[in-house]
C-alpha cells in the first residue's frame, strides 16, 4: 500500500443552513473515504442530511447553505474546498466529480433537444471545442451505454421516465469523472425501470467510464443490490459505516438495526417477522438534541448519550457512532 | 376470517379521451371485476399508469366509469344521486391518499382537518362531543391526542400526519377504507406504524381495506388477496402467499424479480436494455 490514496476523502465536513433564526445543522462532522472503483451507498431517511452532503461534496454550495469546516481531498492531495472558482469549474466539476441531483430529470429545459443541452454542458468546460466534436463524443457515450442515438435528437418530454434518468446519467458522466454522486436516481421510477437504471450505473463502473460511485437513497434494499459499502446517516451525522453484508445482516448501531428491521420485502418470512419501526420522529436540526442526536428514540440509550456527542469509533472492521461501543 | 361480499366491481371500464380535434383515447381501466369481502384487505398492485388510482377514484365516486358498475352491498352506486344517498355512501367508503402533506394548511393547527368531516352527519354535534370523537379516533390510530392536537403540521412527522388523516376518516365509522399509496411518501421508520394501524383496524373495527400500491412487498405484508394490474387489466389475482411463491403470469414474475430484497443480490447483465 505505497502511496495509496482514496479517490475522495472527506474530513470533518460540517455544513449548516444559515437562517435568520439560527443554523440548521444538516451535516455534522462527516468523515469518510471513497475507495477506488467502489460503489458507496449513503442511506438515511428524509431530512438526515444526505442530499445536503451530496450538494456540499459537489462544491456548488449556495446560500443559505454554508460550509462551516472540513476538507475534501482528491487523489493527488488537493483540498477541493480551497480551490478557486475558476479551477473548480475547469478541473473539478464534471471532470473529477459529477453530481446527479435529486429529480434532475424533472428540471431539464423542455424547449431544447438533448444534444443542445450536452453542447452547453461541455462548452462550460471546454469553451473552444467545436460542436461536431461534442456531438461525436456524446454519440460515442450513448452507444457505449446502449442508449439509442435517437434520444440525442429528442426533447426531454418525449422520453419515458427511465430513459430520461438514464440520459441524465449518461450526460453527467460524459467527461469521464472519477467520482459520480447520484442522489436518489431511482426515486419516482417503477421497479422494472429502476432495475435498468441500476444496471446502467453498474456498467458505468465496469466499463471504466467513472471510477467510483456514491449512491444516495433511502431504500436499503436497492443499495443492497449495488453497493459495496454503506454509510448510514441520521440527523446529519454518520452513525455507521461498513460493508454491505455486515451492515444488513449484523447492524451495530441501534438506528441501523431499526432501519433494517423496517425493510419490507416480498419474502415468505416477512409476515412472521414483527416489524418494529422506530418510535418517535427525527429531530428538528435547528435544535438537535444534545449529545447523541438519536438518543430520544433509542432503546439502548445510556446516561452518557444525553450529554456527549459520541465519536465515530472502529469496531469489528466497521465504524460506528454510539456510546455503547465506544 | 372474511365474511360476505360488500363491494363488487363488474366489468369496470374507464376510457379517457384526449385532444380537441384529433381525438385520442386511453383505456385506463379495462374490464375489471373483483370482490371485496367484509374484514378483508385486498391490494391492487401495478406499475404507474396501470389504472390503480383510476379504480380508486371511480369507487370513491370522484369519476364516473365509462362502462360497468360497482355494487355496494348489492346496490349500484351510480344510482346514488340524491344528497342523502351520496352522504350515506361516503360515510361508509372513505379514502386516504398518497400525500400526507397536501391536506394540511400550514398556517393553521392540524385540528382543522377534522372540521369538514362532521358535515357528513345529519346531526349537529356540540364542541365537546366533536372533541371526544376526535380523541377516540386518534386513539384508534395509536396517537396520543394530547401530543398531536393543537400542533402545526410542520411539527409532526409524515407518519403522524398520515395517521391523523386516517383518524379523520374513522370519525364517520366507515365500512371500507380505500388507501391509495398511503405510505409511499413516509419514511421507513415511521411507515411501519401506519401499516400497523391498518392491520389493527381490520382486527378491531372489522374494516375492509383496498390497499393500492406499487410495492409488492408492502402488498404481501398487509393483504390477504392481491390483484396484479397491467395496462388497465387484472392479469393475476389470488392469495398473496400463492402469488409470491408461485407467480403464474410472465408480468407478475418480472415484477417480482425486479424487486430488490435484502437476502438476494442481483446479477447485472453486460448489456443495458434498450427500451
Amino acid at each position: 500500500m505505497v502511496n495509496y490514496m482514496p479517490v475522495l476523502r472527506a474530513e470533518n465536513i460540517k455544513a449548516y443552513y444559515r437562517l435568520l433564526d439560527g443554523d440548521v445543522k444538516a451535516v455534522e462532522d462527516v468523515t469518510f473515504n471513497l475507495e477506488p472503483s467502489e460503489i458507496l451507498g449513503i442511506a438515511g431517511e428524509s431530512g438526515c442530511g444526505k442530499s445536503t452532503l451530496a450538494v456540499t461534496l459537489s462544491t456548488v454550495i449556495l446560500p443559505p447553505l454554508k460550509l462551516i469546516s472540513g476538507r475534501l481531498i482528491t487523489e493527488d492531495g488537493r483540498n477541493i474546498f480551497e480551490l478557486r472558482e475558476r479551477t473548480l469549474r475547469r478541473e473539478i466539476r464534471g471532470k473529477y466529480l459529477a453530481l446527479i441531483p435529486q429529480s434532475a430529470m424533472n428540471a431539464l429545459n423542455p424547449t431544447r433537444k438533448i444534444k443542445d443541452l450536452i453542447i452547453d454542458a461541455v462548452k462550460a468546460h471546454y469553451p473552444r471545442m467545436p460542436k461536431e466534436e461534442i456531438s461525436k463524443i456524446s454519440m460515442k457515450q450513448f452507444a457505449e451505454l446502449d442508449l439509442p442515438s435517437r434520444v440525442l435528437e429528442s426533447y426531454f418530454f418525449e422520453l419515458s421516465g427511465g430513459m430520461k434518468q438514464r440520459s441524465v446519467i449518461a450526460i453527467s458522466s460524459l467527461l469521464n469523472p472519477k467520482v459520480l454522486i447520484a442522489d436518489e436516481p431511482t426515486a419516482a421510477l417503477d421497479v422494472s425501470t429502476q432495475k435498468t437504471v441500476l444496471n446502467l450505473l453498474v456498467s458505468l463502473r465496469k466499463r471504466g467510464i467513472v471510477q467510483s460511485i456514491m449512491f444516495i437513497t433511502h431504500d436499503i434494499a436497492v443499495l443492497r443490490q449495488i453497493a459495496d459499502r454503506i454509510i448510514v446517516m441520521y440527523a446529519g451525522m454518520i452513525v455507521e459505516i461498513g460493508s454491505m453484508e455486515d451492515v444488513v445482516f449484523r447492524p451495530l448501531h441501534p438506528y441501523t438495526q431499526g432501519l433494517i428491521s423496517t425493510v419490507i420485502v416480498p419474502e415468505p418470512d416477512i409476515k412472521e417477522k414483527v416489524l418494529m419501526g422506530i418510535p418517535g420522529a427525527p429531530p428538528n436540526l435547528k435544535n438537535p438534541p444534545l449529545g447523541c442526536r438519536f438518543h430520544p428514540r433509542c432503546k439502548s440509550a445510556i446516561l452518557k448519550c444525553e450529554e456527549e456527542f459520541p465519536p465515530l469509533v472502529s469496531k469489528n472492521g466497521r465504524m460506528v457512532r454510539c456510546w455503547n461501543y465506544a | 376470517m372474511t365474511g360476505k361480499v360488500i363491494l363488487e366491481t363488474k366489468n369496470l371500464t374507464k376510457v379517457y379521451e384526449l385532444g380537441l380535434f384529433k381525438k385520442r383515447s386511453i383505456i385506463a381501466v379495462d374490464n375489471v371485476s373483483f370482490n371485496l369481502n367484509k374484514k378483508e384487505i385486498i391490494s391492487l398492485v401495478g406499475e404507474s399508469g396501470s389504472g390503480k388510482t383510476t379504480i380508486a377514484r371511480i369507487i370513491l365516486k370522484l369519476l364516473p366509469p365509462t362502462d360497468g358498475k360497482i355494487l355496494y352491498n348489492g346496490k349500484d352506486i351510480s344510482e346514488f344521486k340524491k344528497k342523502g344517498d351520496l352522504i350515506n355512501y361516503w360515510k361508509n367508503v372513505q379514502g386516504i391518499f398518497q400525500d400526507p402533506y397536501a391536506p394540511f394548511n400550514l398556517f393553521y393547527r392540524v385540528d382543522r382537518v377534522f372540521n369538514i368531516i362532521f358535515n357528513l352527519f345529519e346531526k349537529a354535534f356540540s364542541k365537546e362531543e366533536k372533541k371526544k370523537m376526535i380523541e377516540s379516533s386518534l386513539e384508534m390510530v395509536d396517537l396520543n391526542p394530547k401530543e398531536v392536537l393543537g400542533k402545526y403540521p410542520h411539527q409532526l412527522s409524515g407518519g403522524q400526519r398520515q395517521r391523523i388523516l386516517i383518524a379523520r376518516s374513522l370519525i364517520v365509522n366507515p365500512e371500507i377504507l380505500l388507501a391509495d399509496e398511503p405510505t409511499s411518501m413516509i419514511d421507513a421508520s415511521t411507515r411501519v406504524d401506519v401499516l400497523k394501524v391498518f392491520l389493527n383496524l381490520r382486527e378491531k373495527q372489522g374494516l375492509s381495506i383496498i390497499f393500492i400500491t406499487h410495492d409488492v412487498g408492502l402488498a404481501y405484508y398487509i393483504s390477504d388477496r392481491m390483484l396484479v394490474m397491467q395496462k388497465g387489466q387484472i392479469v393475476e389475482e389470488g392469495e398473496v402467499e400463492k402469488i409470491i411463491a408461485n407467480p403464474k403470469q410472465e408480468y407478475t414474475k418480472k415484477l417480482l424479480s425486479s424487486i430488490p430484497t435484502l437476502t438476494k443480490k442481483w446479477e447485472f447483465s453486460e448489456k443495458n436494455e434498450t427500451c
